[in-house]
C-alpha cells in the first residue's frame, strides 16, 4: 500500500478524496451503505448564520452526462448543526470540514467564530459562490475584491485550514487563486458549479425554478481539470480538484494536473460510497505502478510535449 | 437502506407502454415495507447518470417486482433488462404509508396511471392489520389499466373504454355518495394533479388522508435537498420527499 496520507495546511487527512459540500448532507445520512471513516474528510452542507428553507422545485434536473442544481443553500444553520450534526461527526474518524455561505462578508465572519469555538471541526471551507446582498446579490466569488477581503476578514479568525472554494464563472481562475494565496488562505477549492440551464420545449418554462442552475457531475469534468490545472500553476498553496469524479482514473486526472487532494460531489448521489471506492483506486493505481506515496503524482503532469493555450493567459 | 447487485428474473408487458420487472433480494424483500421505493440504476456509466426511484409493487419471497411505465431513456432501458442481468438496487428508501394509525376501519386506495404501483402491497399491509380496502384505479384507457393483484377494485378511464367514464376521484365520491363507509381513511398515489383533486375531496369530505407523491430526485437518500415538498404553516419550509415521505398525510403539506 502506498503512503496516501498527508497534511494540509498541518491537519493530517488519511487519504487525497474528501467528499463534496452538499453532496453528502452532514455526513450521518450514508452510514448504512459507506464509513465515512474511510475517507479523507467530510466537507459539511453549506452552513448560514440562520436556517435557510432553500428553493421552491423543481431544484434538480438531469442533463447530459450531469445535472443542474437550484437548491438555494438548504441547510439547518449553525446553530442546529452545533447541536444536531456535531455531536455525531466529531465521533467519526475523519476530518470534518465546516463548509460557510454567507450574504454578508459579517456574516461569513459570525458563521467561523461559533464553529470556531466547537470541537470536532478540523478546518473551514468558504463557499464564495453566493449572492452578496449589499450588492444586490452580485455573487461573491466573481469579484476578484471580495474573494481576497473574504479572506483576509476570516483569516485572524482561525489557526485551522482556510479553504476558499472558487467558482469556475469567471474569466481567470488563477487571479482569485492568487488572491486568496496573498491573503493567508491555506488551500482553494477548484471549482464549484457551472451556470447551466435546461427548457422544457413543451411548456417553452425553465426546468428549474431559478431559470438557471449549478452544473456538475462527468460532463463538466474536462472543465474543472482545466480549472485546477490553471490555478495549480499560478499558486504555491494547495489546490483541491473537484468537478465530475466518479473514478479513481477520475482523480488520478486531477492530481496529475496539480490537485493536492479531490472532492467527489455528485457520484455520492448514485453511490454513497463514490470516494471510498476512489481512494482505494487511487492506491491500487500506486501499487500497480510503483508510487510508494500518492504525493508523487501531484503536479506529475507531463506535459513536455506542447504549449497549453492557458499559457497566453498567465 | 443497503446498497445491492441484484440478478433480474425478467421483465414482462403488463398495459401499454406498461412492464413489470423482477429481480431477487433476499433481505430487501424482508425489510421493504408498502409506501417505500428502490433507486434503481439502470445503467453502469454516466447516461443516465442518476439512479430512477420506483414504488416496490409486489412481493413474491425473495423477488422484488416494480411496475413501470416507459416514458425516457431510464424506463426504456429497464424494459430492455433481461433475465442474467445484474441490478444495481439502493433501498429500501423513504417511509412507509401509516397503516398502523388505529383511528380508521376500511383504506379507500386510489390510483391514478402508474401510481397504482405501491397500492397491492399496501393493500396486503392493510388486511394484515384486519382493515378492510376498497380500490378505485384510474387510466387514460382500457389498455393501460393494471388491476392484478387487487381486490375490490373499481374503474375509471378518460376515454370511458372500461368502468366509469371520467377520473378516479370522480369515481370515488360517485361511489362513496351510493355506499356511505363510516371510518375511512384515503391513500392515493399518482400524479400531482389528481393528488390535488383528491386532497381537496378528502378535505371537502373529513376524510384522512395519505397522498404519495412524485418528482425528480437526485440521490434519494436525504443528501442533494433536491426533493422539496412544501410543509403547511406560516413560514415556508420544505420536508425532504425521499426521507419525509415520499407519503404525507395531507394536513401536514402544501397541496
Ligand atoms: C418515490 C417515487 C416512486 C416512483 N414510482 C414509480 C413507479 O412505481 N412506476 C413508474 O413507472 N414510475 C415511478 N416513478 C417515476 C419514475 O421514477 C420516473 O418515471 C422515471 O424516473 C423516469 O425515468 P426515465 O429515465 O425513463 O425518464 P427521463 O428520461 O428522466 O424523462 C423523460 C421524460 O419523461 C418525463 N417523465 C419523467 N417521469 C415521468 C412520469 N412519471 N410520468 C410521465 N412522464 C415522466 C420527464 O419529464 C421527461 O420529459 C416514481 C417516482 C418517485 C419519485
Ligand atoms: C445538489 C448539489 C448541492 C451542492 N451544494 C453545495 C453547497 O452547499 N456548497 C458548496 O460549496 N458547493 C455545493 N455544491 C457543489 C459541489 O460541492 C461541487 O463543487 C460541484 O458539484 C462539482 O463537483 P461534482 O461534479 O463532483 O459534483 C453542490 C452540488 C450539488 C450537485
Ligand atoms: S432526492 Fe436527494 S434529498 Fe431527496
Amino acid at each position: 500500500m502506498p503512503l496516501s496520507s498527508f497534511r494540509l495546511a498541518g491537519l493530517e487527512l488519511k487519504n487525497r478524496v474528501l467528499v463534496a459540500s452538499g453532496t453528502y448532507g452532514y455526513g450521518d445520512d450514508c452510514l448504512e451503505t459507506a464509513d465515512p471513516a474511510k475517507l479523507g474528510g467530510i466537507i459539511t452542507k453549506s452552513l448560514s448564520l440562520k436556517p435557510r428553507a432553500g428553493n421552491p422545485p423543481v431544484r434538480i434536473v438531469e442533463t447530459a452526462g450531469g445535472m443542474l442544481n437550484s437548491i438555494g443553500l438548504a441547510n439547518i444553520g449553525v446553530r442546529r448543526f452545533v447541536d444536531e450534526k456535531l455531536p455525531f461527526l466529531r465521533t467519526v474518524d475523519t476530518a470534518v470540514i465546516a463548509n460557510i455561505a454567507a450574504s454578508t462578508i459579517e456574516e461569513y465572519c459570525e458563521v467561523l467564530r461559533i464553529l470556531e469555538g466547537e470541537e470536532g471541526i478540523d478546518g473551514f471551507e468558504i463557499n464564495v459562490s453566493c449572492p452578496n446582498v449589499r450588492e444586490g446579490g452580485l455573487i461573491f466569488g466573481t469579484n476578484c475584491t471580495a474573494v481576497a477581503e473574504i479572506t483576509r476578514r476570516l483569516r485572524p479568525l482561525t489557526k485551522k485550514p482556510l479553504l476558499v472554494k472558487l467558482t469556475p464563472n469567471v474569466t481567470h481562475i488563477a487571479e482569485f487563486a492568487r488572491a486568496v494565496e496573498a491573503e493567508g488562505g491555506d488551500a482553494v477549492s477548484v471549482i464549484n458549479t457551472l451556470i447551466g440551464m435546461a427548457i422544457d420545449v413543451k411548456t417553452r418554462k425553465p426546468v428549474l425554478s431559478t431559470v438557471t442552475g449549478g452544473l456538475s457531475g462527468p460532463a463538466i469534468k474536462p472543465v474543472a481539470l482545466a480549472k485546477v490545472y490553471e490555478a495549480s500553476r499560478a499558486v504555491k498553496i494547495p489546490v483541491i480538484g473537484i468537478g465530475g469524479i466518479t473514478s479513481a482514473t477520475d482523480a488520478l486526472e486531477f492530481l496529475i494536473a496539480g490537485a493536492t487532494a479531490v472532492q467527489v460531489g455528485t457520484a455520492n448521489f448514485i453511490d454513497p460510497a463514490a470516494g471510498i471506492k476512489v481512494a482505494a483506486g487511487i492506491d491500487r493505481y500506486c501499487d500497480e505502478n510503483g508510487i510508494p506515496d500518492v504525493a508523487a503524482l501531484v503536479g506529475s503532469l507531463d506535459a513536455a510535449s506542447g504549449a497549453s493555450v492557458l499559457d497566453s493567459w498567465l | 437502506m443497503m446498497m445491492e447487485l441484484c440478478p433480474v428474473e425478467g421483465v414482462r408487458r403488463a398495459g401499454d407502454g406498461i412492464y413489470v420487472l423482477s429481480f431477487v433480494s433476499a433481505a430487501m424483500s424482508r425489510s421493504i415495507r408498502a409506501g417505500q421505493f428502490l433507486n434503481l440504476r439502470v445503467e453502469e456509466g454516466c447516461e443516465p447518470l442518476l439512479r430512477r426511484p420506483f414504488s416496490a409493487y409486489r412481493i413474491e419471497k425473495t423477488s422484488i417486482e416494480i411496475l413501470f411505465h416507459v416514458v425516457g431513456r431510464g424506463t426504456a432501458a429497464l424494459r430492455k433488462k433481461r433475465q442474467g442481468d445484474v441490478l444495481d438496487v439502493l433501498g429500501p428508501l423513504g417511509k412507509p404509508f401509516r397503516t398502523a394509525d388505529p383511528g380508521y376501519d376500511t383504506g379507500l386506495l386510489i390510483g391514478g396511471g402508474l401510481g397504482v404501483a405501491p397500492l397491492p402491497l399496501l393493500a396486503s399491509a392493510l388486511r394484515e392489520q384486519g382493515k378492510a380496502v376498497v380500490t378505485f384505479l384510474g387510466a387514460r384507457s382500457a389498455s393501460q389499466l393494471v388491476t392484478d393483484h387487487l381486490e375490490n377494485v373499481h374503474t375509471a378511464t378518460d376515454d370511458g373504454s372500461i368502468g366509469f367514464r371520467g377520473n378516479v376521484v370522480g369515481l370515488a365520491s360517485d361511489f362513496l355518495g351510493k355506499h356511505p363507509i363510516t371510518r375511512p381513511k384515503i391513500f392515493a398515489c399518482g400524479p400531482m394533479p389528481m393528488l390535488r383533486a383528491v386532497a381537496s375531496f378528502a378535505r371537502a369530505s373529513d376524510i384522512p388522508c395519505e397522498v404519495s407523491l412524485e418528482g425528480p430526485m437526485g440521490c434519494g437518500i436525504g443528501i442533494c435537498q433536491g426533493c422539496p415538498v412544501e410543509l403547511a404553516g406560516p413560514e415556508k419550509s420544505y420536508a425532504l420527499m425521499c426521507k419525509d415521505g415520499p407519503a404525507f398525510d395531507i394536513r401536514t403539506i402544501t397541496i
